[in-house]
């Protein structure tokens, strides 16, 4: 915004929409409407697969002693779980970003990776440390631990973009630190802790397995046990019409606590990087904190690997089928990725910029693949693209895009947290100085969001790293990723073979998650030095 | 960093992969694409030799049984699956309900005894195993193991028993009771069980548990036990296969087929692949793999140290009376088993 220009004389239709901020813009519209629709192909195949089920069969199922146990099992988890991950997401995020920690950077990395770890991995590694591990706590326990990074990671975007001139304002005017983090840092963290609690519980309702391991079950079981020995897909769509109503209620209730917040101030005065504060002697507590955070939901996993490896007798491996599948696994997690932080860009600027009841549908919408077991999102595409783009099915493409749609509330927490405390006014200033709307979007805004974009890639990059369910059903047949393969071995007692698989797809995520922590490190920074 | 990067490397990254993996499908390139859901290795085995002496080639996409089944119910008419090899046969039986398989030439379904296959010709036996019991040598005395699965029931097993009431393997021991002895009495055995046994998501961990210790006797199928025992050694081994009496209900086979898509446009190959299965030199294949599965035709012996299957008189029951699974899974489902 250097040179001055004259403002370029808009006058197509497309162009006065996009300028007028009371009006959609058209891009925004458009790309909002194509992630909806995206989301809404397996939602479609849902309800027509469910109509088909006799209302007697889903009767049958749905009322009798034991869909209530599971319910008030999927419940009373949920609950515990999400507060539990919101404490330490919330605690480990403010200890690497808002303190002068030693080694943040490591921190920033070792916290997300739990997320790169599959189910059966975690709820394995735990089992076999303790062989009377099952029920409620167990499953809180292992589901809280593997889950916390979905609160961690934008609460941690949301800190590093902080505004300080607040902070500093509040403690100028008689608040201690502790009332100042209360009344001021958590309420700019908002949108970033609802947004994560609400991954953690939509997640909570769709997961299926850690649960067998750990012996608790929930809802989603009798939408498997419909599925894998009735092969009755209605009364399994049927069912999942629960988890549905369930992760309405989650959605309302998350916009009920106001998870929609801005979290921009409109005064003067540029935005300043807060400072970080000494941890003094709570130094020796934190670290060591942290230290058992780490090793519970991560070294726990990591140590089944090793024993694994050490144990088994199954471990010599053709070197070039395990590059192939790891080959196959970033190009296909990378592509995902990318398409599903694009796609949350227009979602979250049109319910953030743009509110009203119409682009909040659109955003609640794409939250709901987190709720639904991949299985049936996965067979949506599949009745979808054998009766209508044949030539797509079982390609690279549609599995690509399956990720996309499974991860895409992911991408959309991680840019919400970002866009959240950008100011559009900003965007007006540019505009008035003369930039295109194109070009004070992309010098404006996109270097204010980008932690978030980041942030939003990272979370879909690991997520698919590790999926499989939507895997075995869409992948080109003959392709291998490193989930198939770990999944192929283990159900053949292979455990010794199988570790490497999981230690790769481990590995993979660290690299998102370590450009993550330098691009968070390298935009404050450049505040700093403002 | 360039302040427009994320954007303009979204669909760099995504042409990268796409151009990476491969754009298309694969489809098409070989003559037969069959989905398996069974053991991989012994498939393997089976295809090359196959293709070996057919010429033809054989695509393989594998899975676990239950999401194939479900994906070939959605694919229906345009099912790229030629043939579907599965571990279990209610699936097969639960795709043949819905029309959706062809019927299996008569000298195939003549190699093996005709109890093994359908009813109605539309899958063919391939392979079985065995249900049985296996202790930990430490933890229960074979001269207290029960001859009757019935007695699993009583009271004197509780706490000691494993088993994992969600396995496909699980529901013909509940059809089998029910046709020995009635429904009620297989009612109660199940609560008697139920009472008894700590549940597990699947027979591998089954085994496992009782090796390690943390269960003292666990309802498998034999193959199990060893395929356990080829990954952690005989040395690791500190649990022992103990079979049912001769034609006790839970002395069962469960069989392993075959079958072919009505919707194939390569009936005349996938019936070669299906013959090949069952001939000599398919049912040898299957008996040299590292699947411990016992082979179906009469004469191919099977695997080292486990006793033939004619000495161990399995109770068959037809596939008719297996049915595609429902009725016990119905029972399961009232009793809070799944």
């Amino acid at each position: 915004m250097s040179t001055y220009a004259p403002a370029p004389q808009s006058t197509g239709r497309f162009a006065q929409a996009w300028s007028g901020r009371r009006r959609w813009p058209l891009v925004s519209v458009a790309g909002g409407l194509l992630a909806a629709g995206l989301v809404l192909l397996p939602l479609t195949f849902l309800v027509v697969e469910a109509q088909q089920s006799g209302w007697g069969e889903v009767q049958r199922l749905l009322f009798r002693h034991t869909t209530a146990v599971l319910l008030w099992n999927t419940v009373r988890l949920t609950v515990a779980c999400t507060i539990l991950c919101a404490i330490l997401g919330v605690g480990a995020a403010w200890c690497v970003e808002r303190t002068a920690l030693r080694g943040r950077r490591v921190w920033a990395v070792m916290l997300v990776l739990p997320l790169g770890i599959p189910d059966f991995v975690v709820g394995f590694g735990w089992v076999s440390l303790d062989h009377g591990l099952h029920g409620y706590l167990a499953a809180v326990l292992v589901m809280t631990l593997s889950l916390y990074p979905l609160v961690y990671l934008p609460v941690a975007t949301a800190l590093a973009g902080l505004d300080g001139a607040l902070h500093e304002a509040a403690r100028s005017l008689g608040l201690g630190p502790w009332r100042t983090f209360w009344r001021v840092t958590l309420r700019q963290i908002r949108p970033a802790i609802l947004g994560g609690c609400l991954l953690v519980t939509l997640g909570l309702l769709a997961e299926y397995g850690a649960f067998e391991i750990v012996q608790y079950q929930t809802f989603t079981v009798q939408i498997f046990t419909e599925f894998k020995l009735g092969f009755d897909t209605a009364a399994a769509c049927a069912l999942s019409l629960v988890l549905v109503a369930l992760s309405v209620a989650a959605l309302v209730g998350e916009l009920a606590l106001g998870g929609r917040g801005r979290a921009w101030r409109s005064g003067p005065g540029a935005r300043r990087t807060a400072p970080r504060v000494p941890l003094g002697r709570w130094s020796a507590p934190v670290t060591l904190s942290l230290l058992i955070l780490c090793a519970l939901a991560l070294g726990v996993p990591l140590f089944a690997l090793v024993y694994w490896m050490i144990r088994g007798s199954s471990t010599t491996l053709p070197s070039t089928s395990i590059l192939s599948a790891l080959g196959h696994t970033a190009a296909y997690s990378a592509a995902a990725a990318a398409l599903s932080t694009v796609l949350a860009i227009p979602v979250t600027t049109l319910s953030i910029r743009h509110r009203n009841r119409f682009t909040l549908l659109i955003e609640r919408l794409a939250y709901l693949p987190m709720a639904l077991p991949g299985l049936v999102i996965a067979l949506g595409l599949v009745s979808f693209s054998v009766r209508y783009a044949l030539a797509l099915y079982e390609s690279s493409l549609e599995l690509i895009v399956a990720y996309a749609i499974l991860f895409l509330p992911l991408a959309v927490v991680g840019v919400r947290a970002a866009m959240a405390q950008a100011p559009s006014n900003l965007e007006d200033v540019g505009r008035s100085l003369g930039c295109s709307p194109a070009a004070a979007w992309r010098r404006i805004t996109l270097p204010l969001i980008a932690p978030g974009l980041a942030a939003a890639f990272a979370f879909v990059f690991i997520s698919s790293a590790t999926e499989l369910t939507a895997t075995l059903l869409l992948r080109p047949t003959g392709v291998n990723t490193l989930a198939t393969q770990f999944w192929q071995y283990t159900s053949n007692f292979a455990y010794g073979a199988a570790a490497p698989y999981a230690a790769l797809m481990v590995a993979i995520s660290a690299i998102p998650a370590y450009l993550l922590s330098r691009r968070v490190n390298v935009l404050s920074t450049r505040g700093a030095r403002r | 960093m360039s302040r427009g990067q994320p954007l303009i490397l979204s669909p760099l990254l995504i042409a990268a992969a796409l151009l990476i993996t491969g754009c298309g499908s694969a489809r098409g390139s070989a003559d037969l694409t069959l989905y398996n859901g069974q053991h991989e290795q012994t498939t393997s085995a089976l295809v090359s030799a196959f293709e070996k002496k057919t010429g033809v080639s054989v695509e393989v996409r594998s899975a676990d049984e239950a999401t194939l089944g479900n994906q070939i119910i959605q694919e229906g008419a345009n099912s790229p699956a030629d043939v579907f090899y599965t571990e279990n046969t209610p699936v097969l039986e639960a795709l043949g309900e819905k029309g959706l398989l062809a019927t299996v030439q008569p000298s195939t379904l003549a190699s093996v005894p005709r109890r093994y296959s359908a009813a109605d010709g539309s899958w063919v036996g391939v392979s079985a195993r065995v249900s049985v019991l296996v202790y930990n040598t430490s933890q229960a005395k074979a001269s207290e193991l029960p001859t009757s699965i019935l007695e699993l029931a009583q009271p004197r097993f509780k706490g000691r028993l494993a088993f994992a009431p969600s396995e496909t393997d699980f529901q013909p021991l509940i059809t089998s009771i029910t046709k020995f002895y009635g429904v009620q009495t297989a009612e109660r055995w199940l609560k008697g069980l139920q009472a008894n046994a700590a549940v597990y998501p699947d027979n591998e961990t089954v085994v496992s548990q009782v090796n390690s210790g943390e269960s003292a006797i666990g309802l498998i199928n034999q193959y199990y036990w060893y395929r356990l025992r080829d990954e952690v050694g005989a040395g690791g081994m500190h649990s022992a296969l103990h079979y049912y009496a001769p034609g006790d209900p839970g002395d069962l086979v469960n069989v392993s087929g075959a079958a072919i898509l009505r919707s194939s446009s390569h009936q005349a190959d996938a019936q070669k692949l299906l013959a090949f299965m069952v001939s000599e030199e398919g049912q040898q294949t299957i008996a040299r793999s590292d699947s411990y599965e016992y082979p179906l035709r009469p004469g191919v012996a099977p695997a080292a140290d486990q006793p033939s299957l004619a000495s161990l008189k399995p109770a068959a029951l037809t596939p008719a009376e297996l049915g595609d699974g429902s009725a016990p899974l119905a029972l399961e489902q009232r009793l809070g088993l799944l």
